[in-house]
């Protein structure tokens, strides 16, 4: 069928199922938010800043498992999605991302609003696309959404001049992908999972190493079914939470520069790492030299580069983790011994209660630690978890008891402040019966709070609770401890009235001071179900423990710190 | 770890961004170009890109994993086994000795290839080392432009 660039943007995401677009218009891609506004295949959601369009279409990928789509205009628009597109890049979150550019023929004049798109997503896309005829259209955005999707996903740019979007041309959507330079491995090698499973059944202290590759893969069903077959434990990055549920006696716990003492001991000590869709980040391993001395390594990975990349793989397996996972299930029956780890299990057990994940209660002030219980208590499986970055989210993720996968939404690989608000939106409109919480802190709401606005007028209520320690607090944590408590630039005494903040949008505001008062603001704020922010007053000193000073050994922690 | 220069070669999908990701790549992963030489393989929609890089066994590694990644990217071969080789051209004042330069550059698998008013070029394709050996050895005839291309290679 003949029809306009613009039109095959609306027809391509028809056929590809989309029911959300988060965008932004203007000038450049003028031409396809007019055919939005003809159509009703989807629903477009104007967040209020293009970032903020981007988190929220990562949310909605993480929490759904399907592709996000966000859509901006040149220049500007394009570079204010730059740190969504670089976020989703690093946590490899599938996205299109589409944005209009200057006509063809004023591309290099240094046009109004013209800047290199994809000269700058390059760096921070799986892929990215400069479609320079309508005709080429149809089988860039197919090909687009198979790239997002498949193989370590990501996001993909797709970058459009005006005038194709005007451009006529044949659109067919019929043909199926064919990428000769692009074929991802999702079957394991068979001789390689066998030799790992070999290699498990004569190890003493295997370690399930869980990233969030399963979660990707889908696989946390086979690697539960895994565990619970051999007895292996596990423990979790920060983008696994979730993957094997926090009452799973597997479960040890997140482990890197705030794991608890048990995971980074298990790390440690053990003689055979099993890594699953994990890819051995600094955060993760602290001192790369002293990092898990005795183990072997099995690594399971879809992304080749991953595997060997900074920890060498006696068993490199590059493979769906799903797939390779239910294969080494099959191998391990009559092959693995549960009772062969029990000792190993005891270990773990004895570090457990030697330092457990803890905090101390002080009189007349809350705890951040105990704000994210009781959300636990409160709401648990009920509730999908969002954080910006800083302190709250490292106390989220130790804290929460995470009983799923895709319950806990973050950003890991980027450390987005900002990410979170938004990214919640998208969550709720991706999940709409579960209550969306977003775990902020006083300097990171900030960064996007624009999207009150949003989140009124979609009727997508998301609840930020805020930890406010009236600092930056995790750099403040860093001066605290390394710095000589030079507070240089951290100290957010100066705050807004947050109430009257969201009111002023027409949501729903909290200042809460005590315990009962917390209770009853969130629930309350999950009754009236509009946008609502829980500004909730906590010790302000508080530190993120244990805590692998960076560069420093994994099994070196700060388990406490007392002041002189 | 030790360092080793390796020649890589890359078959990518001729398309107008190609190029750069493969650069983009290296100067974001912070690995070495020493040379590198792009053209279009006759009859097919393909380039053949050789990289001369040096890294570590782990980096060399990372590399040519790294450019596998990249979509338009159909084989990366690294190469054990090669021919490899490098052309360069110099210009020579023509008060200089027309023939000695013409004997030196014969040995390098070269010749004269222009010779002009005030200045003759002299040009040679070898091996990349013996290319540079080449370079030293005509340093006496006082050269005033010398350009390289940037080796080629092919598996044996
Ligand atoms: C966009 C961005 N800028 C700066 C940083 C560096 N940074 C990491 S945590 C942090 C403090 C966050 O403060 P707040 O949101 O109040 O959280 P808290 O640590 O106090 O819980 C900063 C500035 C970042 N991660 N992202
Ligand atoms: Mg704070």
């Amino acid at each position: 069928m003949q029809m306009s660039g613009a039109q095959m943007v609306i027809e391509a995401l028809k056929h590809e199922g989309v029911d959300t677009v988060f965008g932004y218009p203007g000038g450049a891609i003028m031409n396809v938010y007019d055919e939005i506004y003809k159509q009703n295949n989807f629903q477009h959601i104007l967040t209020r800043h293009e970032q903020a369009a981007v988190h929220a279409a990562e949310g909605y990928a993480k929490v759904t498992g399907k592709v996000g789509v966000a859509m901006v205009t040149s220049g500007p628009g394009f570079t204010n999605a730059v740190t969504g597109i670089a976020d989703a890049y690093m946590d490899s979150i599938p996205l299109v991302v589409i944005s209009g550019q200057v006509p063809m023929s004023l591309i290099g004049t240094d046009a109004f609003q013209e800047i290199d798109s994809v000269g700058i997503s390059r760096s921070c896309t799986k892929h990215n696309y400069l479609v320079t005829d309508a005709a080429d259209l149809p089988r860039v955005l197919k090909e687009a959404f198979y790239l997002a999707a498949t193989g370590r996903p990501g996001p993909v740019h797709v970058d459009i001049p005006k005038d194709v979007t005007a451009q006529i041309a044949e659109f067919d959507y019929s043909r199926p992908v064919e990428m000769e330079t692009y074929k991802p491995t999702t079957k394991g090698n068979a001789r390689q999972i066998k030799k790992a499973i070999d290699a498990i059944a004569v190890a003493k202290r295997p370690l399930l190493y869980l990233g969030g590759g399963v979660i990707n893969a889908n696989a946390a069903d086979e690697v539960r079914a895994f565990a619970k077959l051999t007895g292996i434990p596990a423990v979790e990055t920060l983008m696994a939470r979730g993957t094997m549920g926090a009452d799973n006696p597997l479960m040890i716990s997140m482990l890197g520069m705030h794991g608890s003492y048990a995971a980074n001991m298990a790390m440690s000590e053990t003689d055979l790492i099993i890594g699953l869709g994990a890819r051995f980040d600094d955060r993760v391993t602290g001192k790369l030299s002293e990092f898990a001395k005795n183990a072997d390594v099995i690594h399971v990975d879809i992304d080749p580069a991953s595997i060997s990349k900074l920890v060498n793989a006696e068993y490199p397996i590059v493979g769906d983790v799903k797939y390779v996972v239910e294969e080494m299930t099959t191998l391990a029956k009559g092959k693995i011994d549960a009772e062969r780890y029990v000792p190993w299990l005891e270990t773990i057990e004895h570090f457990n209660k030697l330092h457990p994940l803890g905090y101390e209660e002080e009189p007349g002030v809350i705890k951040p630690q105990w704000v994210i219980e009781r959300i636990g208590q409160l709401l648990g499986e009920k509730a999908n978890i969002s954080t910006d970055v800083g302190q709250h989210q490292m106390w989220t993720a130790q804290f929460y008891p995470f009983s799923r996968p895709r319950q806990f939404i973050s950003s890991g690989g980027l450390g987005t402040m900002g990410f979170g608000f938004p990214a919640a939106m998208g969550v709720k409109r991706g999940d709409p019966e579960r209550v969306s919480i977003n775990v902020t802190g006083d300097g990171s709401i900030l960064m996007n709070i624009q999207e009150l606005m949003t989140s009124v007028e979609y009727k997508l209520p998301v609840i930020n609770v805020i930890l406010n320690n009236h600092f930056l607090g995790m750099v403040r944590q860093w001066q605290t401890l390394f710095y000589d408590k030079r507070y240089s630039e951290t100290d957010l005494s100066m705050q807004p009235n947050w109430v009257g903040l969201v009111e002023s949008f027409g949501g729903v505001g909290y200042n809460v001071e005590t315990k009962e008062e917390f209770d009853a603001a969130l629930k309350d704020a999950v009754e009236k179900n509009v946008v609502a922010m829980i500004n909730v007053n906590v010790s302000r000193f508080e530190n993120v423990l244990p805590m692998v000073p960076a560069g420093g050994s994994l099994f070196n922690m700060m388990l406490e710190y007392k002041d002189k | 770890m030790e360092n080793e220069r390796r020649v890589v070669s890359v078959i990518l999908q001729n398309e107008a961004s190609a190029l750069s990701r493969i650069t983009d790549l290296f100067s974001a992963r912070g690995y070495n170009i020493e040379s590198l030489t792009v053209a279009p393989i006759p009859e097919s929609k393909y380039s053949r890109l050789t990289i001369a890089t040096s890294g570590s066994v782990r980096v060399i590694e990372q590399i040519i994993k790294q450019l596998h990644k990249l979509i338009p990217v159909l084989r990366v071969y690294e190469h054990a086994d090669l021919v490899e080789k490098e052309m360069a051209m110099v210009k020579f004042p023509i008060s200089e000795n027309l023939s000695d330069i013409e004997t030196l550059s014969k040995a390098y698998n070269g010749k004269i290839v222009n010779v002009g008013n005030d200045m003759i070029i002299a040009m040679v394709a070898d091996e990349p080392k013996r290319v540079s050996h080449y370079l030293e050895a005509v340093k006496r005839f006082n050269p005033k432009e010398i350009v390289r291309s940037g080796t080629v290679a092919l598996e044996r």
